[in-house]
């Protein structure tokens, strides 16, 4: 065990760890942020992605001491319920949404994606999207929803 | 009083019946502690088991919330608040959001003044599993009753209190007026918040099939007013932000996490295990051995992970060995005499008609075991304390969870407690609650309230598959090019482990499954057409289950009829391409249903089908591109997709570039809800038809995670056309699950017309579609 301290949606945490623990489970069960989710544990589904400096990771394979002092934002740092993130006002709107699971990897890389590329192309989204996967099927939704995020963030800005 | 009034019985029911039935959506009684045993209680056999009008009424005991009961349906909080308890459960498709919808407007309250709980067995009807899209077909008119009884005794309160007959009385936004004395008014909030009815309402027959308050009558659908609008869902925005909660987020004092250990093969016999393998991982509680079931509890998650993949398990040879091949599977059903048979439509003498015909037509069709490949694996807390227990579960039915895990702990059902928590979107799967029960087996050896969550892997091994299935089809045709003869017969396994059987853990600790399983049916095989000698049967073929087996099966999204109607919609694009007929054509000639020719004309309009005989010509270039139709029928609903591909000639490769659906479920609950639904029927049945086998050998799974198993990704997403008919006149049918099965034949039909070659096995994977190519090329030189 280690003591860690990350810094997670803006606020510092100190946990009490194994070192090797991957970011997911810290964020999950001592941080109890439920926004990522484990899906696979092999970096192959994108449901556990967090932002770390900026760039989307996958924490379900990404050590907790490899991201001690970076900036960590995850679901519930991008906005709430009654304030909800660009992105996820758009996922909103276009009830871009079923089971839900797969949201957290397709809300966090949608907007790391959104951060880095303002005008997307309907085939730029599904490229970068392609790695994140959703069985509900709900994908034509999900570009749409990405699409009109990019508008809701041009507004913004 | 109108006659409405006096057939409803109203009663005062004693401190004990309220006890019992504690009606208590609203009232925090405590099950456990409060009720006592009774003589009444008896065991209700796995649904679909049980006939309608039981001699006995199997709710009349403290086991069940006793749906006579009014107050075990909803109640109304002094603020107006509506709650409305049901048995059924959102699996992801939104039907918290359309229960929702048909309460409100039956007892015309504001939809944003409703709240639905979902599927806790100590405080909601048992209305049966949710599974088939018959959440809203069966549980729905049994809550809108429910919503009708309720409105009724809400009208006679406020008749009481404003002087004035139910007949006068209007209601609006939950307030209850005297018409033409707009100042004479009350609220339901005023009326009843906060208190019970403690009125009887009539309910006969059990789960799905349980009629809820007939002596009410409930609006006309000419007067819906939120029934078919397209309400936003009310769980999206927490599910967009983190602050849902799904069952895997379920988190009780003194937890400890718990991980399964099983082999990618068949479990026989006990294993050997070497505990010493995990002395080094720190905050291991225990290993938990059990008749061949081992698993790990840990104080953190990633100590139970890493000790359940470091924990040295040697695993007797399994002395029932996978089959070599798919292929040998099919062998054995084609070889293998039926267990039961079902009959879709049997009429005139099919054998004679194709006997003395002259054109005639034979083919076989073969499907793959498939899995549900949940996005989040299976998971379940359970804290076992003595004679008691409460498990947390994302379950289909949590009223079949509470029955096994009492069961297996040997307790009465009262002692257990189920609360459903949505998981992840399980099209089937949770109707075998595995973790569940692995969780219970665990939290009975430490003593503590484990948690369970499968890894990817447990998942896509252990996870039960829809069944591999074997179709062969006859027919014959006139010289007028009209089928004459129509024989189609299903091959199929039975689904052995979720109908209420043992599930995994169960058997690994000894409880031996009894039952054959539930067979998948006969629908799906062209039973909807006219032809004069019509035959289509359903055929289960056992599937002993003696050992735990990575091929366990059960029910996946609309099951059994993607691979039925794969194979009767690719064998009527084949006897209409035999006849060089236009493929809509020649359907048409053989139907009558009129919601159904409509559907096929409504897609064909939408998809600018050009009418002309398949294949098409063929094309210079590498792309080949074709369009195939296909069109059926499940419990209603009608479902017709034109589906059109491209086909990389030098590699087979297949992609679908478009698909046109016309979808016809009588009313239409809420139609943005609904076409979500068809959104994921179609990447599913793209995905399932292009990409998934679960692949195995006798040295077990070699399908284990999604680099070995892939599914649909955003570069295979097609684009999708969808044409709702909508029938306000005819009672709801189910959407999300039926429009699955019509895709894989559409998209087989599109290939054959692209080029020439008909594929008549699942997947269309590139070799499979090279090879036939090449076939076809080596025939012709």
């Amino acid at each position: 065990m280690a003591k860690i301290s990350l810094n997670v949606n803006g606020k510092s945490h100190a946990v009490d760890v194994d070192p090797t623990t991957p970011l997911l489970y810290v964020l999950r069960n001592d941080l109890e942020l439920n926004g990522p989710r484990f899906g696979c544990g092999l970096a192959q589904c994108g449901a556990c992605s967090v932002i770390v400096d900026g760039r989307a990771v996958r924490s379900c394979v990404t050590p907790v001491r490899t991201v001690e002092k970076k900036a960590i934002t995850t679901l519930e740092g991008l906005g709430t319920t009654a304030k909800p993130h660009a992105v996820q006002q758009a996922f909103i709107d276009e009830q871009a949404v079923q089971c839900g699971y797969c949201m957290n990897g397709m809300v966090i890389n949608a907007k790391v994606f959104l951060d880095w590329t303002p005008n997307p192309t309907e085939q730029d989204i599904k490229e970068v999207m392609d790695p994140i996967l959703c069985r509900c099927g709900t994908h034509p939704r999900i570009t749409r929803a990405i699409i009109r995020a990019a508008q809701y963030m041009k507004a913004k800005a | 009083m109108d006659k409405r009034n006096q057939k409803s019985e109203k009663k005062q029911l004693s401190r004990r019946e309220l006890l019992q039935n504690t009606g208590a959506l609203l009232v925090g009684f405590n099950l456990l502690s409060e009720l006592p045993l009774t003589a009444q209680q008896q065991e209700i056999p796995g649904i679909g088991a049980v006939p309608d009008g039981m001699s006995s009424y199997p709710y009349a005991n403290p086991d069940y919330l006793d749906p006579t009961v009014l107050d075990s349906w909803l109640s109304v909080q002094a603020d107006g608040m509506v709650t409305i308890g049901t048995g059924k459960v959102d699996i992801g498709t939104g039907i918290e959001t359309a229960i929702g919808q048909i309460a409100a407007d039956e007892l015309d309250v504001p939809f944003e003044r409703v709240r639905v709980i979902m599927g806790d067995t100590h405080r909601t009807v048992d209305q049966g599993r949710t599974a088939g899209s018959q959440s809203l077909a069966r549980g729905g008119p049994q809550l809108r009753q429910a919503a009708a009884a309720g409105r009724l005794e809400l009208l006679k309160l406020a008749s009481a209190r404003l002087g004035a007959p139910v007949e006068r009385l209007v209601v609006t936004d939950g307030v209850v007026s005297v018409i033409g004395e707009a100042s004479k008014k009350v609220t339901y909030g005023e009326l009843i918040g906060g208190k019970q009815f403690n009125v009887k309402i009539t309910a006969t027959g059990i789960q799905g099939a349980m009629v809820v308050a007939p002596e009410v009558k409930a609006k006309n659908y000419k007067d819906y007013k939120v029934v078919g609008k397209p309400i936003r869902r009310v769980d999206l925005p927490a599910k967009l932000t983190g602050e849902f909660k799904y069952t895997s987020d379920v988190r009780v004092p003194g937890m400890l996490h718990g991980r399964v250990v099983r082999p990618r093969n068949v479990i026989t016999g006990t294993p050997t295990v070497d505990e010493s393998s995990i002395s080094k991982i720190a905050g291991i509680v225990k290993v938990v051995r059990e008749g061949s079931f081992v698993g790990v509890v840990a104080k953190t998650e990633w100590a139970a992970i890493q000790a359940a993949k470091a924990l040295k398990v040697t695993w007797p040879e399994p002395v029932h060995k996978m089959p070599a091949t798919q292929e040998a599977v099919a062998d054995y059903l084609r070889k293998t005499k039926s267990a039961r048979d079902a009959t879709g439509i049997n009429k005139g003498d099919v054998d004679a008609a194709i006997a003395s015909a002259s054109k005639k037509f034979e083919a076989e069709y073969h499907w793959p075991f498939q899995m549900h490949g949940m996005m989040g694996p299976c998971c379940a807390v359970a804290d076992v304390r003595g004679d008691k227990a409460t498990v947390w579960t994302g379950a289909q039915g949590p009223f079949t969870t509470r029955d096994r895990v009492a069961s297996m702990l040997k307790v009465p059902k009262r002692n257990v407690v189920v609360n459903f928590v949505e998981s992840s979107g399980s099209y089937g799967r949770l109707t075998a609650d595995d973790t569940s029960e692995d969780a219970v087996v665990l939290s009975r050896a430490v003593g503590k309230p484990v948690r369970v969550q499968w890894m990817r892997e447990d998942e896509h091994v252990w996870g039960p598959k829809g069944p591999q299935q074997l179709q062969t089809a006859r027919a014959a045709v006139n010289a007028e090019g009209k089928l004459i003869a129509w024989d189609f017969q299903d091959h199929g396994l039975p689904w052995t482990e979720s109908q209420g059987t043992p599930q995994l853990a169960e058997r690994q600790i000894g409880v031996k499954s009894t039952l054959l399983g539930n067979p998948n049916g006969a629908n799906g095989g062209g039973e909807h057409y006219e032809i004069e000698n019509h035959r289509v049967m359903g055929r289960t073929i056992p599937w002993p289950q003696d050992d735990p087996s990575p091929i366990r099966t059960s029910a996946l999204r609309s099951p059994g009829e993607p691979p039925r109607v794969f194979g009767s919609e690719s064998f009527m694009d084949e006897v209409a391409a035999g006849v060089g007929v236009d493929a809509i054509e020649f359907r048409l000639r053989h139907l009558k249903n009129k919601r159904i020719i409509e559907a096929v004309q409504a897609a064909a309009q939408k998809a600018g089908w050009v009418s002309r005989p398949s294949p098409a010509p063929a094309s210079d270039g590498p792309i080949a591109k074709g369009r195939g139709v296909a069109v059926a029928m499940r419990i209603n609903t009608i479902i017709v997709a034109i589906s059109e591909v491209e086909v990389e000639k030098a590699t087979g490769h297949v992609s679908v570039k478009k698909v046109t659906l016309a979808h016809d479920c009588g009313l239409i609950v809420n139609p943005d809800g609904l076409r979500g639904q068809l959104d994921g029927n179609i990447m599913h049945g793209v995905s399932r038809t292009l990409l998934e086998e679960f692949r195995f050998d006798p040295s077990g799974a070699k399908s284990f995670d999604w680099a070995s198993h892939p599914v649909i990704r955003f570069m295979q997403v097609p684009e999708v056309d969808v044409v709702l008919l909508n029938r306000p006149e005819i009672p709801p049918s189910g959407g999300a699950e039926p429009s699955v099965v019509v895709i894989p034949a559409s998209i087989a039909n599109a290939v054959h017309d692209a080029i020439g070659v008909r594929i008549r096995q699942v997947p269309l994977t590139p070799q499979r579609v090279l090879s036939a190519m090449q076939a076809k090329a080596a025939t012709r030189a």
